[in-house]
């Protein structure tokens, strides 16, 4: 009798640190599952900007940097979609909008161009995946903040700390945006 | 700060609208057993016994029923279509958008051919969910306000409010079929040809009487107590999601302004639009009997956001 006591006990407290490592565990796989959300945005606009690239340049051939400045940017975010950090990602992707933002300005220019079905098509289409970026960015980022706040705050620091749980990484991209000054060349 | 609220009101309806769906097949599975029971004693007395599992039963064959294939029913009767491939691609993408915010699968899109501007989610859980919205929608509301409305659905979505209302969409039915079933049979002398000389034959009677004319009126009252605070929820949910309260009021203001009747919603699919589709509510009995807050207050708590 005396030796059941101290086995409830320390079944009780195994349970309770199961209980809170399967919490961060899953907390930690929130994380993941947000982030190939924005992965697979990020990639389908990598996708259309050939395309777009291919129909502008259609109308103005001659606007020749600013078609090299979006197909270098477009190849820096794909670069860091390989091997990057969220923040470096953030970064390229940042780039590649301002990029992206100069051919839309050039597009403005060419009437014809705005009446084309393909590029309406492509527009509408960019557009909605910027929009669908935006908002798993922040699915992500709250989900980021569920579980770095779970790693700060008692009792699960106590865990996390002991099996080497790491903070995740935000993604930071309007931020970064409203920081960087678009590089406009019409050279 | 706020999305954090929002993500823990999240969790918290969701916890709270699984004991719903339990509370509800148990009192559904309760009002049916006694009726069941009554209805046996009635015919045959000491055959109330006998009913109570062929009531069980039943109850739970439409429970089953309409958590699993609720969903199609409802869209069947309220003669939604799966759009083709290509048809509303603004829609599509509001759908999609939103449900990559809320970290979901995008739910399907149904049509419904009806120029009323209404729309409603279905289903049991976010991987079986559909959204259904009429053609009058998409052609009155802007994107924005689409976007608000959609968002709401979505929210209902989320919080698994769908399940919950599917339940007590189908359950009530069954519990008003059954009543109204009870009654017909007395009509025509249940209890007349064998009643004098027994003596307890009366009281059951009676009884069961008041059983079968008090369970729907019951059954409809908890169907509205459960559907009205959700409104304001998913409102607020939903103008979180899309992070502009105005859109949705203003999609509330277009829609409240619309007199025109949903021809394909019926009393028992009301509670599940995002407006009442019925405009012909009775006033009498306000409070109590409407399936949805009234628009006014919606919109005056969207504007305070």
């Amino acid at each position: 009798m005396e030796i059941l006591i101290p086995v409830i006990i320390i079944a009780l407290v195994v349970a309770f640190i199961v209980g809170l490592y399967n919490r961060l565990v899953t907390l930690r796989q929130r994380v993941r599952e947000a982030w190939s959300d924005i992965d697979v945005q990020l990639k389908r606009r990598h996708d259309l900007i050939p395309n777009l690239v291919e129909t502008v340049k259609g109308y103005a051939a001659h606007e020749r940097g600013v078609f090299e400045n979006v197909t270098k940017a477009r190849a820096a975010a794909v670069a860091a979609g390989q091997t990057g950090t969220p923040q470096e990602r953030a970064v390229a992707e940042n780039q590649l909008t301002a990029a992206l933002r100069t051919v839309f300005a050039v597009a403005e220019n060419y009437p014809q161009l705005q009446a084309v079905q393909e590029f309406k098509d492509l527009s509408e289409n960019l557009t909605a995946t910027e929009d669908k970026i935006a908002f798993a960015r922040r699915f992500y980022n709250g989900n980021v903040r569920d579980y770095n706040t779970a790693l700060q705050t008692v009792p699960t620091n106590i865990i996390a700390g002991t099996f080497g749980f790491t903070p995740e990484q935000y993604f930071e991209l309007a931020d970064a945006t409203e920081r960087e000054v678009p590089k406009v060349s019409f050279t | 700060m706020a999305a954090a609220q929002s993500r823990l009101n999240i969790y918290d309806a969701v916890a709270a609208n699984r004991w719903r769906t339990i509370a509800l097949i148990v009192m559904f599975t309760g009002i049916l057993t006694a009726l069941g029971y009554v209805v046996g004693e009635v015919f045959a007395p000491g055959g109330g016994v006998a009913m109570v599992p062929i009531a069980l039963g039943l109850s739970g064959v439409s429970a089953t029923a309409s958590y699993f294939a609720g969903d199609k029913l409802v869209l069947a009767q309220s003669q939604a279509r799966e759009p083709a491939p290509g048809e509303e691609p603004q829609l599509r993408n509001i759908v999609e958008t939103l449900s990559i915010g809320l970290g979901i699968a995008p739910p399907k899109i149904y049509l419904i051919d009806d120029t009323a501007p209404n729309a409603f989610a279905t289903g049991r859980d976010p991987k079986h969910a559909s959204i259904a919205v009429t053609r009058g929608l998409l052609d009155k509301l802007d994107r924005t306000e689409l976007e608000g409305v959609i968002a709401h659905e979505l929210s209902h979505v989320v919080n698994r409010d769908i399940r919950v209302m599917l339940l007590v969409t189908v359950l009530v039915g069954t519990v008003a079929l059954l009543s109204d079933w009870m009654l017909r049979s007395f009509a025509w002398g249940g209890g007349g040809r064998r009643g004098r000389d027994r003596g307890g034959g009366g009281m059951i009677v009676i009884v069961a009487l008041a059983l079968a004319i008090l369970t729907p009126i019951v059954a409809t009252l908890i169907q509205l107590a459960v559907s009205r605070q959700r409104e304001y929820l998913a409102d607020a949910s939903g103008a979180l999601l899309t992070r502009y309260p105005p859109g949705l009021a203003s999609a509330l203001r277009k829609i409240a302004a619309d007199k025109e009747a949903l021809e394909v919603a019926n009393k028992a699919t009301a509670s599940l639009y995002f407006a009442n589709p019925l405009k012909d509510a009775p006033r009498a009995l306000d409070g109590l009997f409407d399936t949805h807050p009234p628009i006014a207050e919606r919109i005056r708590r969207l504007e305070a956001m």
